[in-house]
């Protein structure tokens, strides 16, 4: 594929929707930046307003006050519609259009931007590829014909289709059955660190916010920010009570699979059996129960990070907790595969 | 003297009955285009206001209850004898089903996909035109064919205004009755009625067929 369009900052500034006839704020005075190219997860329980903050910034819903800024423009203000083409969106109910063809389907915003036929198909094609459907066997066919999981891909190709440098997705994969949406989750997760789209995704679910998100947005009610931050620290060092309900008694464990085996490897420790150095600690861990007393942790490129045991293991996902300011620092921020 | 057979009276009169039968085929299917127009239109201008929208339902609802004898004699000092005063008081009878179908299809939408169409960039009109019509698109269909029915029946009652159609058959044969093939006369009149809305209803199935998206057909 050619050039594409890399994912660009999102501001929000005391963005605030209050409807007509109720005395509370829906959204009360939300601030926050959304770096470019980063997945941010709005996670919070239902109604906390983290849907109508979202979908604020693609003005589905108008703001009652404050303003949204796409990599440093004003978009509060101006035709919705045409912002619209320019921000992908996903939501759990996918909602293909069932009368049309898959192709179709993904070719429609393109076609909407006046794109010439001929490269609406080349574009459909590779977005097919892009997730993983056949462009041979699937162009032709319609919404229903398709598996949810198959459907929930046509909806993401649908979305990234016209390359549009931020994503907004809204429980994207919640109505597909587990396996199939940790399936999903992976593969969305390498896509977007193959693409640097800026992503927002809403979810309920703790576990698919700590497997997905570069950074993670707690909310409360009247999506009021709790925590802002990356998986790690959240974990290590919840900021309320609000949060901690979130992580749940099992901290530590959670705590290894943000973890990778090549942050806890240690030059003094000797071992033969071989552990990805990008694996996660939940990985290293289970071999280690398994009976084996080390594990040599090594790079793609051949590179032999150190050993691995079970004190060093201990000693990793400890540090996170008694300083969580470890988890800000650079190495905190290491991408997880 | 015995009545002769229907056969009979077919075979002889013919040359009489054919014009009247394709003067039938023309009025239903002037009717129903100016019908279909008029009532899908009112549908698309009046399914998401509940409140005007009501009242234009309500409206053809209580347009129906008319006699239609009564409503055609009506129009009879605006529109005279013939053709004009029919066609209008069809269509205006079509109207009801055509609408309520035409509304009940835009409304049926699901939700989820009219979200996603707004949500990727497509201005109302073209969610209208490009994603509601065509999903509701058999529901409108079903109300046409009903309304087409509707309009059959009451095509008859034009040849009191001097209406085009068979219902000139049935008006002369109950005129003259007694009288030398006035029963077949009218039967042939009736009969002829309900052939051609067979055809009609085979002619609907036809076009659903031909322009219902593969991807709903049930």
């Amino acid at each position: 594929m050619s050039e594409r369009t890399r994912g660009v900052s999102i501001e929000l500034e005391h963005l605030t929707k209050i409807y007509p006839g109720v005395a509370a704020p829906a959204v009360d005075d939300v601030t926050m930046t959304i770096p470019a190219g980063e997945m941010v997860v709005f996670v919070g329980p239902s109604g906390c307003g983290k849907t109508t903050t979202m979908k604020m910034i693609n003005r589905l819903i108008e703001p009652s006050a404050g303003a949204i800024r796409l990599g440093g423009v004003d978009v509060t203000h101006g035709n919705p519609v045409e912002l619209r083409r320019r921000i992908g969106y996903v939501i759990q109910s996918v909602g293909l259009f069932p009368h049309m063809t898959i192709a179709a389907n993904v070719g429609q915003v393109p076609t909407m931007l006046g794109w010439k036929k001929a490269d609406v198909r080349e574009r459909v094609e590779q977005m097919l590829e892009l997730v993983g459907l056949e462009p041979s066997t699937f162009a032709g066919r319609y919404p229903r014909q398709l598996s949810g999981g198959q459907q929930q891909r046509v909806g993401v190709a649908r979305a990234l289709a016209a390359d549009p440098p931020v994503l907004l997705m809204d429980e994207p994969f919640g109505a597909t059955d587990p396996i199939t949406r940790e399936h999903l989750q992976l593969e969305f997760r390498g896509l977007q660190q193959e693409l640097g789209k800026t992503v927002i995704f809403v979810t309920h679910d703790f576990e698919e916010a700590l497997a997905l998100g570069d950074r993670i947005a707690v909310l409360a009610d009247q999506s009021r920010i709790v925590q802002y931050d990356t998986p790690r620290v959240l974990v290590g060092a919840p900021a309320e009570e609000h949060v901690e309900q979130f992580v749940g008694s099992s901290a530590h464990v959670r705590m290894l699979s943000l973890l990778t085996a090549r942050e806890a490897a240690s030059p003094s420790v000797a071992a033969t059996r071989d552990i990805p150095a990008e694996a996660t600690l939940r990985r290293a861990l289970d071999e280690l129960i398994s009976g084996v007393p080390a594990l040599r942790v090594v790079g793609e490129d051949g590179k032999v990070w150190g050993g691995l045991d079970f004190q060093g293991l201990c000693r990793s996902v400890a540090r996170y907790f008694r300083d969580p300011e470890n988890a800000r620092t650079p190495e905190g921020m290491t991408i997880r595969s | 003297m015995a009545e002769p057979s229907v056969w009979d009276y077919l075979g002889s009169q013919w040359s009489h009955i054919e014009p009247l039968m394709v003067e039938q085929v023309e009025l239903i299917a002037l009717v129903m285009v100016l019908a279909a127009m008029l009532g899908v239109g009112v549908g698309m201008a009046i399914w998401d206001k509940p409140g005007s929208g009501g009242l234009v339902i309500g409206a053809a609802a209580a347009f129906l209850t008319i006699p239609s004898l009564a409503l055609m004699t009506l129009f009879l000092p605006i529109f005279g004898l013939g053709w004009t005063g029919t066609v209008v008081a069809l269509v205006l009878y079509a109207q009801l089903p055509i609408i309520r179908n035409t509304v009940a299809g835009l409304q049926g939408v699901d939700p989820g996909v009219l979200e996603s169409a707004r949500g990727i960039g497509m201005s109302p009109r073209r969610v209208l035109v490009h994603v509601q019509l065509p999903l509701a698109w058999p529901v409108i269909i079903a109300g046409v064919r009903v309304a087409t029915m509707l309009v059959f029946g009451i095509s008859a009652i034009a040849a009191y205004v001097s209406g085009p159609g068979l219902g000139a058959l049935i008006f002369t044969g109950l005129q003259r009755f007694g009288a030398v093939n006035s029963l077949n006369q009218a039967a042939v009149g009736g009969l002829g009625i309900t052939v051609l809305a067979l055809a009609f209803d085979g002619a609907y199935l036809l076009l659903r067929r031909l322009t219902v998206s593969r991807g709903i057909r049930v």
